[in-house]
């Protein structure tokens, strides 16, 4: 018996360990408040309906693109479902990592019969990604900043502005969507921006916009980030995750107000690991098909403020599961909510984004 | 030599205590004079006390209460860099991150000395103990009985009255130990310096002092010459302590012109010298040394009944254990001369002694 | 009358040798010793054999595995490999578009690709090269699926129909200038380097940041080494110089940091030191600080410093506790006696003797705090932040793992040449770990 083969026989036995508990399935999200809807939602209905099946919860979606690589790599991916981002999906389909999928097959069609397909629509931005929740990044702001003498921002450009909203701001530590609401305010029109983003000069354009406000911001990299930075008064106003910012205002009632202006809608879905086991497979195609379906993606907006994928969910969004308020109003989606938004560009930050991150976090450090 | 007030002392302890948790006294009440010139021992088993005087005489541990004067000043308050009192540690202490010429230069240094001053010293002073050559050299490169040269050397080379030693020949072999004690004597005949060195070894202090002072306890049992400390104990501490010495217990019956008419405990009558036996019906302890006892009896001497138990032939003597009178352990030094008495193993037998070198001590 | 060489200084000169010693069965010496010492050394080999091949298999592999991949380049040339032959005889220079030929191989290639989606991941790796690759292979993959390879004959037109960026020549330059199965580009962009038309040159100051940030890492890295030192030193000797019972458990309260999360700890760090913190609260409250004046203290450098300190001072206070210890108490005493105040006893005698323990202090803390990146993310805002931060993102962020192994790679030949450095002034040898 060779080394190779000892290695190989010692490989298999631990694959065949795991395999005994076949009918365990790892589903992989984000963790906190947004992982609890997705139990409540989803996870605990379908154990209720399939009691052979047990979900294992893992919180490792923030690394989920370099793990699933690392796995790869290994030739032996653990994970069965995974909650990403739209634009973490597009790279995962890119670099072959996760399954193609095809919705009308694939995927429950809306109650009165409409395909899938139709029904997600446009937010279908990969072939590999299962929409789940739009979500956007967007403002709040604190109510009770006697600088500001009674006033308060309404508009994107009021981040930028600091003699009538001095304070610290709180901005995520990445060009994407402070380069866009830059240029917004640096005089672009709207639909040139991403044209102007594009090129040397516009990307100086928007570090150059920034940079007025450069001193005055604390940069986070965690979602809770900004919440607490709120709360504790570090900062005046600040960006983040919707859901985030209806908790610290409806949940804690944090003297915290939100601005939807130029808010930027993001997706976050499903994608399904390419080079999973038949049977993995099923199981895993088993449980998307019922967890997105029609009435379980309205069910998760009773428990945090995002909004359902498909276009048949909407009118059955109803009262928070505890605060008992209508979740409509609070919806990123929401006519009153939705005057001024950006959709992000996954097209086009899949082509820039290494090169503007790379000038991006250069003009962090200067 | 040896100084008997406060006035012609150049150490004075003068009631020192010293306590280390307020509870017990490891130092009692001790009262010393030392002389300008002389070497002091201070001899005892480990725990007496010993070392800690000499701390305190070096400044590292401060008197509980008490004084301690040096030439005639009181130095409790003065910090040990300022007492200009030489040291020799029991690991020499030698500093390895110098060379040995750095380190004998090294209280120079911090005097402030010129170099050309400062090389003149630490070269006389390296061959004053036969170390010239090895100035050059980090303390690691040199043997353990090198070191202990450049330590003494380095106590030395700053021109202290007082050098305290603190058992420096405790680490080296028995042959280079007593090789060096003779150094250390002829360096300090030489100098005239004043010596006080801490051992626990009695035949090192024998060997080299003026006067020992024996610490037991916290006390000093006996402060006597050698000689006196060994042909004349004071109590049975000292007599046991320093060389080799036969027990016999017994209850006093009756002293009559310095001489004590005691009662073994197996009912035989003695005769001893009443040093320290207190009066009629107190237990005392008979010290007698090996040497002193001849077999045989003799007129004139104190003559008792001995049974042999074993015989080593050490050639120049041999070696005796007898039984006396309860007493299995009880030695005598059997003269290897011509015209003595062969003993034999069972062999009952008589033994005698002069009065004088029995003596009667403490229980 | 007193011989001063020791008999021991004698042993070592032993009569001369001439020729191999010869045991008494006639075989030299040597390889007598060598025989007899062979099965202990196999015994020895066999102890250790399994942690060898522990440390072989899940860490020397894996690394040198990374470090591969800061030079290994082999996906153009097995996506693309006709098109790679074909582009050898193209003129880069010239400004021109490669001939038809060549865009054939490229339709080819890709038609093969797209079955198993390695032109995407192609279009990935060329973008960190090229912006704009990466949505050019993946739009022209899923139009070059209906592409009929026998009956087009002008590919260049199929091809500019199909996505207008073909016709840019700097696409193909990118292509031509990454299709060896070796890149030096992660070194090179790893060192704000780039290949420009008149070969190496540096890339545009607005996006030179690596250098900046390395520095900033070994400069900060020997700030948190020094507050270390100065922090722990007079605790260790505290330590060192307590009774036992007393300092086992003072140095139970030094390790109490390490039974905690870091990231709770770093955590408490941030209420402690934000503009709201315990910290300025304290000092408005004193009056020693205007309430609208409040220090700034965290999310930049000082933040950094000070979380970073705070973790890794047990690493500088248990080897110097350590070397400290074994330090006996007579050497001050000597110097004491020998007219040394209590300043110049610990400066010339005490500290000398401290300085192993400082070393290997200073070593762990300084390389402990070069590849530190939770901490410095977390309250270093982004004046705080180390190269380490940008390796992470480049391996769980932007999946450049390329660049994140070159990265790696020049932290790792940095810190050897400090530790060349280190050796050449200080000497290993004076490391101590107790």
């Amino acid at each position: 018996m060779n080394m190779k083969s000892i290695i190989l026989s010692t490989a298999a036995g631990v694959v065949a360990a795991s395999a005994a508990g076949a009918k365990d399935m790892t589903i992989v999200s984000w963790g906190g408040a947004y992982s609890a809807s997705q139990d409540a939602a989803y996870h605990q209905p379908y154990m209720k309906a399939n009691p052979d099946v047990n979900i294992i919860n893992d919180e490792s979606s923030a690394e989920a693109v370099a793990k699933l690589r690392a796995m790869a790599e290994a030739g032996n991916t653990t994970w069965d479902v995974v909650d990403v981002v739209a634009s973490d999906a597009i790279r995962l389909c890119d670099e072959g990592l996760a399954m193609e999928i095809d919705a009308d097959t694939m995927l429950a069609d809306a109650p009165d019969g409409t395909k899938a397909s139709e029904d997600f629509g446009d937010l279908l931005v990969s072939e590999c990604f299962i929409p789940q929740i739009v979500y956007s990044t967007t403002f709040a702001y604190r109510t009770d900043v006697d600088a500001w003498g009674g006033k308060e921002p309404s508009n994107i450009c009021d981040v930028f502005d600091l003699e009538a909203f001095p304070g610290k701001r709180s901005l995520e530590k990445r060009p994407i969507n402070n380069m866009e609401w830059a240029l917004l305010c640096d005089g672009v029109a709207k639909d040139e921006v991403y044209d102007v983003l594009g090129t040397e000069e516009g990307q100086q354009q928007a570090l150059a916009k920034l940079d007025t406000i450069k001193d005055e911001v604390i940069w986070w990299s965690a979602g809770a980030d900004t919440p607490q930075l709120l709360a504790d008064g570090e900062v005046v106003m600040g960006s983040t995750y919707n859901g985030r910012l209806f908790s610290l205002i409806e949940e804690q009632k944090q003297p915290v107000k939100m601005m939807w202006d130029a808010q930027v809608f993001d997706l976050d879905g499903w994608i399904i690991p390419a080079n999973l086991s038949e049977e993995r497979k099923q199981a895993a195609l088993d449980y998307i098909m019922f967890a997105t379906d029609t009435q379980r993606l309205a069910d998760q907006a009773k428990y945090i403020s995002y909004g359902p994928a498909r276009a048949s969910s909407a009118p059955l969004v109803g009262k928070h599961a505890e605060l008992g308020i209508d979740m409509a109003p609070h919806m990123p989606t929401d006519p009153e909510n939705a005057k001024n938004t950006f959709l992000y560009n996954y097209e086009f930050w899949a082509d820039y984004r290494d090169d503007i991150d790379a000038k991006f976090q250069a003009w962090l450090a200067q | 030599m040896t100084a008997t007030s406060h006035d012609d002392a150049f150490v004075v302890f003068d009631r020192v205590q010293k306590s280390y948790d307020g509870e017990i006294l490891v130092v009692k009440d001790l009262n010393l004079q030392i002389a300008k010139g002389e070497f002091l021992t201070m001899l005892g088993p480990s725990g007496s006390g010993k070392t800690t005087c000499l701390m305190m005489l070096a400044g590292f541990e401060t008197a509980t209460s008490g004084d301690i004067l040096l030439g005639g000043n009181p130095i409790n308050n003065i910090p040990p860099h300022k007492r200009g009192i030489g040291m020799v540690f029991q690991n020499y202490a030698l500093f390895p991150h110098m060379t040995v010429g750095e380190n004998l230069a090294f209280p120079l240094e911090v005097r402030k000395m010129g170099k050309s001053e400062r090389e003149a010293k630490v070269k006389r002073a390296l061959d004053m103990v036969q170390m010239g050559e090895f100035a050059g050299r980090r303390p690691a490169q040199l043997s353990g009985g090198q070191q202990q040269r450049i330590a003494l050397a380095r106590a030395l080379v700053f021109d202290a009255e007082l050098v305290l030693m603190d058992e420096p020949l405790g680490a080296l072999d028995k042959q280079l130990r007593e090789h060096m004690q003779f150094e250390i004597k002829h360096i300090h005949e030489n100098l005239g310096i004043t010596v006080v060195y801490v051992t626990h070894d009695q035949s090192e202090a024998l060997t080299m002092s003026d006067r020992i002072a024996v610490f037991n306890d916290g006390v000093i049992q006996q402060l006597a010459p050698p000689e006196d400390l060994y042909e004349r104990p004071e109590n049975s501490f000292c007599a046991q302590f320093i060389g080799e010495n036969n027990t016999l217990m017994g209850t006093v019956e009756s002293v009559t012109d310095g001489v004590a008419a005691i009662t073994l405990d197996d009912g035989a009558k003695v005769r001893g010298l009443a040093v320290n036996c207190g009066g009629p019906g107190s237990r005392t302890t008979m010290s007698l040394r090996p040497e002193r006892v001849y077999v045989g009896g003799e007129e004139g001497l104190v003559t008792t009944e001995a049974e042999v138990k074993e015989l080593i032939y050490l050639g120049d003597h041999i070696r005796c254990r007898m039984h006396v009178h309860g007493n299995d352990e009880f030695v005598v030094k059997v003269p290897n001369a011509a015209g003595h008495k062969h003993l034999q193993v069972g062999e009952k037998t008589l033994i005698s002694w002069e009065t004088a070198d029995c003596r009667a001590l403490d229980a | 009358m007193v011989n001063t060489a020791d008999s021991s200084q004698d042993i070592a000169h032993s009569a001369p040798v001439t020729g191999p010693v010869l045991g008494n069965d006639g075989r030299p010496l040597k390889a007598s010793l060598a025989r007899s010492l062979r099965r202990q050394k196999l015994r020895a080999l066999g102890l250790i054999a399994p942690l060898l091949i522990f440390v072989l298999l899940t860490f020397i592999a894996p690394i040198a595995d990374m470090l591969f991949r800061s030079v290994e380049n082999n996906i153009v040339g097995d996506v693309l490999p006709r098109t790679v032959v074909a582009l050898k005889d193209w003129d880069e220079t010239t400004g021109e578009l490669p001939d038809n030929a060549t865009f054939k191989a490229m339709a080819l290639d890709l038609k093969e690709a797209v079955e198993d989606k390695s032109h995407t991941r192609l279009g990935s790796r060329l973008n960190y090269e090229q912006s704009g690759i990466s949505s050019l292979f993946r739009q022209t993959g899923r139009k070059v699926k209906r592409l009929d390879v026998e009956e087009t004959t002008d590919f260049v037109a199929a091809f500019e129909d199909m996505n207008k960026k073909w016709m840019d020549v700097e696409n193909w330059q990118t292509i031509k200038a990454f299709s060896g199965r070796f890149t030096d580009g992660y070194f090179l962009a790893a060192a704000d380097l780039t290949k420009g038309p008149e070969g190496i040159e540096r890339v545009p100051e607005n996006e030179q940041i690596y250098y900046t940030l390395l520095l900033r890492t070994l400069k900060m890295s020997l700030i948190i080494t020094f507050s270390c030192i100065l922090l722990g030193y007079p605790i260790a000797f505290l330590l060192a110089t307590l009774p036992l019972r007393t300092s086992n458990l003072l140095l139970i309260l030094v390790l109490l940091p390490f039974w905690t999360s870091l990231l709770v700890r770093t955590s408490a760090w941030k209420v402690l030191l934000q503009q709201q913190g315990v910290i300025n609260d304290t000092l408005v409250w004193l009056g020693l600080v205007a309430d609208n004046a409040r220090l700034e203290l965290i999310n930049n450098q000082t933040g950094t410093i000070i979380a970073m300190t705070h973790i890794l001072l047990p690493f500088m206070i248990l080897p110097l506790f350590s070397v400290m210890k074994t330090i006996p108490p007579s050497y001050v005493r000597a110097a004491k006696s020998l007219g040394a105040n209590d300043w110049t006893a610990f400066w010339r005698v005490y500290f000398p003797q401290s300085v192993p323990g400082i070393g290997a202090g200073s070593i762990l803390c300084f390389i402990l705090s070069i590849g530190y990146y939770i901490t410095p993310e977390i309250v270093g805002g982004t004046k705080g932040v180390f190269i380490s931060n940008r390796i992470a993102y480049h391996i769980s962020s932007s999946l450049n793992w390329g660049l994140a192994a070159a990265l790696g790679t020049l932290l790792l030949v940095v810190v050897l040449g400090l530790y060349w450095l280190y050796d050449k002034f200080v000497g290993i040898d004076n490391v101590k770990l107790g």
